[in-house]
């Protein structure tokens, strides 16, 4: 077959008859080596794109490196845009101390309703409830931000922090007045919006455990939460991990819900209770007004870590998933 | 010579999946220290009887059963009795071998004594070393007891949950066509290892080989869409069937 | 060593019992805030719209009667532009990647900046737009936002086309090229067809995700409280609209803005569930086949 089309296109003969006859005489092999050479053009288009974004993104920034240094930039706690003094410290402590109290609530909490949805539930209603979990994914982050606003944030002022001030009171985590908005709430919102991320993970992950393989648990008389240890938790921790850190990635790039519920103050407060500001909230908060090239070119900076952060851990997550499956290969 | 006792016996036996009857009133007896085999075309139940002993078979979404199984004289399928109990009591051995991946081959074998709260470190050890023994794995992994379990060949990790079966010395092991995923060595030995294990145990094992039934088993059962056609000696069976669908199954007219 | 109760196995079966339990905990601990969010904002979304609501542009506060007109027809405008240029880019990278060149640098490094550009968060993209259109236009502009959305369309439609293009198998391919077609038509006219319903999933997701998103069009597109369909202007969007409205200290201006989320959410919810009944119809059906049983059988009994 190939053979045959080669020798045709030597001789530079026009295309074979047939439901071809619309092309300009262009033989076969021609016409595939420009439509090869187009979508690489496009691809490469892509890319070159891509690289030009990013090298733009790091130029603008560039005024703010200058002036402030890179190394100073992330660990002054001084953002006064009035007077074009511009330190970041307290974006990277908002982004990493939300992220990682989110993580700490959804990651045990998606295990689990992974494994509720696969193991206690007959398959046709772990895939009804399963698509209401999939759901969260799906909801715009404004409508959360909305939700956290109107209805988590009072909830939080007038339920939560009593509770949480009678109990664990004495812990500086729990000091000052709450209204509502702050560290707290953004964390439990950023919870809610990376659960769907981890569950899925996972329960592709503990779909992969063969059934004799957890019949053999059983049959050595485990009761399920034992069988569930032994037989599903266990070779699947990797696997786990990697969900986590990815719901961790997507945590740190969240934005609007954030913004509308962590109050936005540039300084840093041991409390949970205080407001504060994550990077990607004061980037949403001030870029549109900022008045100084150098409020631009800080704000971008900021950008960068943030772009960068998030792809480290979004790079280490894939990795360890892709690990996982090569290990667990089907 | 004194009758040897029944560890097990089924009495109307019957095994649903849902609104499927796919096990149909069944009663055998088993007696103490003996293997016995359950043979029959693909799908007719065998599996799903033998899983229905330990209580494995409800397991199933839908899937019930009916009719009694007595160990040791007590009906497990009594209503108070907690299927966890009975399975201390009636170990399985699968058709795909199943070590746990995230164990070592010392822990896979000791896991069930684990599971039942034994702490003693010297114990576990001691009895870790008489099961391997007693599944002709010692010498092969003595020196290699904490990689994992999933490091052996098929043959060795059959034989590895063997050995974890018989670690909690259940009175009954179920085998579940135990040889069919593999190769003609490994199935020899495990065959050898069968004929060791009955002078302890009382082996129940389904297989879709009649030849392996022949070699190994004392006493076999006839199956055919989940009804029992006939069962007895094994000599008797493959010898001089009683029943014309057995003896059409023995000599290759169906199945 | 018969069937007796130990004290351990008490344990055992309080540790079970409270394991379960936990898992049920955390199942309702999850459904309820979703459930809550989406009960919330219908009831206060529903209840908050009117005619005025999709037929007005913005009045002045204090003036009732307002409505987000212009914002709707924004988002349908910038949602068109991006789409415009995200989705047939994205079909064509999704082919190259599923199709050729499997092993070379530029399908690897392609492969890498589809990942890269997944994994950016919104508001770097806007910051991306802002850099590349709305410093040399020296204003905001719809066609920024447009680019924004763009970028955030074209990384879920290439690699949801490439997913589907390989779950083909070769063999298809082969009968093509056997019946003597060149290896593009039958990409084109074989396989790319065939696997239509997938890849037009695809692409209504990724529009869905892109109506719902705020952070990029923030300082590209910006917001407009006038009609406007000039591209070289700054454009008004829902998303954006209601979040304006809602960090404002106007109630009227709030209520719209729950009337805006209860729009935006039906909007996306609505195109995210029909593409995915549409996929996976039989699924669809066979639940409610099951639903079905359950229900009968208990009338039965």
């Amino acid at each position: 077959m190939e053979q045959a089309l080669n020798q045709k296109s030597v001789n530079n003969s026009p295309a074979p008859e047939g439901p071809d006859s619309l092309h300009l005489g262009i033989p076969f092999k021609l016409q595939d080596k420009i439509n090869v050479w187009v979508l690489r053009t496009l691809a490469f288009a892509i890319i070159t794109m891509l690289a030009t974004l990013v090298v733009l993104l790091f130029k603008q920034s560039g005024e703010a490196v200058k002036e402030f240094g890179l190394w100073n930039f992330i660990s002054t706690d001084n953002w006064n845009p009035v007077e074009d003094e511009f330190g970041g410290l307290s974006f990277l402590y908002g982004t990493a101390v939300s992220s990682i109290l989110a993580l700490a609530i959804a990651a045990p909490v998606s295990v689990a309703i992974a494994l509720f949805l696969n193991e206690m539930l007959p398959a046709w209603l772990g895939k009804f409830l399963g698509l209401f979990v999939e759901m969260i994914a799906a909801i715009p982050s404004i409508v959360f931000g909305l939700w956290g606003i109107y209805y988590l944030a009072p909830f939080v002022k007038e339920t939560l922090t009593p509770l949480l001030k009678s109990t664990l009171g004495f812990l500086p985590l729990f000091q000052g007045p709450s209204f509502g908005i702050g560290m707290l709430t953004a964390s439990l919102i950023l919870a809610i919006m990376i659960v769907p991320t981890i569950t899925s993970i996972c329960r592709e992950v503990f779909k992969t455990i063969p059934g004799h393989q957890k019949e053999a648990a059983l049959a050595l008389g485990a009761t399920r939460f034992e069988m569930i240890k032994l037989a599903i938790l266990s070779p699947s921790f990797s696997g786990i991990m990697g969900g986590v850190v990815l719901g961790f990635g997507r945590a740190l790039g969240e934005t609007m819900a954030v913004a509308m519920v962590i109050g936005n103050s540039t300084s840093i407060s041991s409390s949970l209770l205080a407001p504060a500001s994550t990077m990607a909230s004061v980037i949403a908060n001030e870029y549109a007004e900022a008045d100084s090239d150098l409020h631009v070119a800080a704000l971008c900076l900021v950008g960068i870590f943030l772009f960068v952060i998030t792809l480290i851990i979004n790079f280490a997550a894939r990795s360890i998933v892709w690990h996982f499956n090569r290990k667990h290969a089907r | 010579m004194e009758e040897a006792k029944t560890i097990l016996s089924t009495k109307n036996l019957e095994c649903y999946f849902g609104d499927f009857h796919a096990v149909k009133g069944i009663s055998i007896e088993y007696k103490e220290k003996s293997i016995n085999a359950i043979i029959g075309p693909s799908g007719c139940g065998k599996s799903t009887y033998l899983r229905s002993l330990n209580r494995i078979h409800e397991e199933i979404p839908g899937a019930y059963n009916k009719g009694e199984v007595n160990l040791l004289g007590k009906n497990i399928y009594e209503k108070d009795v907690d299927p966890v109990l009975i399975r201390r009591n009636i170990g399985m051995v699968f058709q795909k071998p199943n070590p746990f991946p995230s164990l070592s081959i010392f822990d896979n074998v000791v896991i069930g004594l684990k599971l039942q709260g034994v702490k003693n470190k010297a114990l576990l050890q001691e009895k870790a070393e008489i099961s391997l023994r007693k599944a002709a794995l010692w010498d092969e992994v003595k020196d290699k007891l904490n990689k994992p379990g999933t490091s052996l060949s098929g043959g060795q990790q059959q034989r590895l949950c063997i050995a974890r079966t018989i670690a909690v010395d259940p009175p009954v092991i179920l085998m579940d066509e135990p040889t069919s995923a593999l190769d003609p060595i490994a199935t020899a030995s495990i065959e050898e290892l069968m004929l060791e294990l009955k002078k302890e145990f009382c082996v129940i094992i389904v297989t879709h080989n009649m030849q392996q039934a022949a070699r190994v088993a004392d006493n076999t059962a006839f199956f055919v869409l989940g009804e029992l056609i006939e069962q007895g000696a094994s000599e008797q069976i493959f010898t001089n069937p009683k029943q014309k669908k057995t003896e059409d199954y023995i000599t290759g007219r169906f199945g | 060593m018969m069937i007796e109760t130990t004290n351990y196995y008490r344990w055992r079966k309080f540790k079970n019992r409270f394991f379960q339990f936990l898992l049920i905990l955390s199942a309702i601990a999850v459904l309820t805030p979703i459930f809550l969010i989406v009960q919330y904002t219908f009831v206060k979304g529903a209840s908050s719209l009117n005619f005025d609501f999709f037929t007005n542009l913005p009045k002045p506060v204090g003036e009732s009667g307002g409505g987000m007109r212009h914002a709707i027809i924004g988002t349908l405008y910038l949602v068109a532009i991006g789409a415009a240029i995200a989705v047939p880019l994205g079909i064509m990278s999704g082919i190259y990647l599923a199709e050729f060149d499997k092993k070379s640098a530029l399908s690897r490094i392609l492969s890498f900046s589809i990942d890269l550009l997944t994994g950016v968060p919104s508001i770097i993209v806007g910051i991306f737009a802002y850099i590349l259109l709305v410093v040399p236009l020296k204003s905001f502009n719809a066609l920024a936002g447009g680019v924004a959305l763009s970028i955030i369309i074209l990384p879920i439609v290439t690699r949801s086309t490439e997913e589907i293009l390989k779950l083909v198998p070769d063999h298809i391919r082969e009968a093509g090229l056997a019946l003597g077609l060149p290896r593009w038509k039958v990409i084109f006219m074989i396989i790319v067809p065939g696997s239509f319903k997938g890849i037009f999933t695809g692409v209504m997701l990724a529009i869905s995700r892109a109506a719902g998103e705020t952070a990029p069009l923030l300082f590209t597109a910006f917001g407009n409280m006038y009609m406007s369909y000039r591209i070289d202007q700054p454009m008004a969007s829902l998303p954006v609209q209601i979040y304006n409205y809602a960090i404002s200290p106007f109630e009227d201006w709030q209520r719209q803005a729950w009337g805006g989320a209860f729009v935006l959410i039906i909007i996306v919810l609505g195109i995210n569930l029909t593409s995915r009944a549409i996929i996976n119809r039989n699924e669809f059906v066979n639940f409610f086949i099951e639903l079905n049983k359950k229900f009968k059988g208990k009338k039965v009994k």
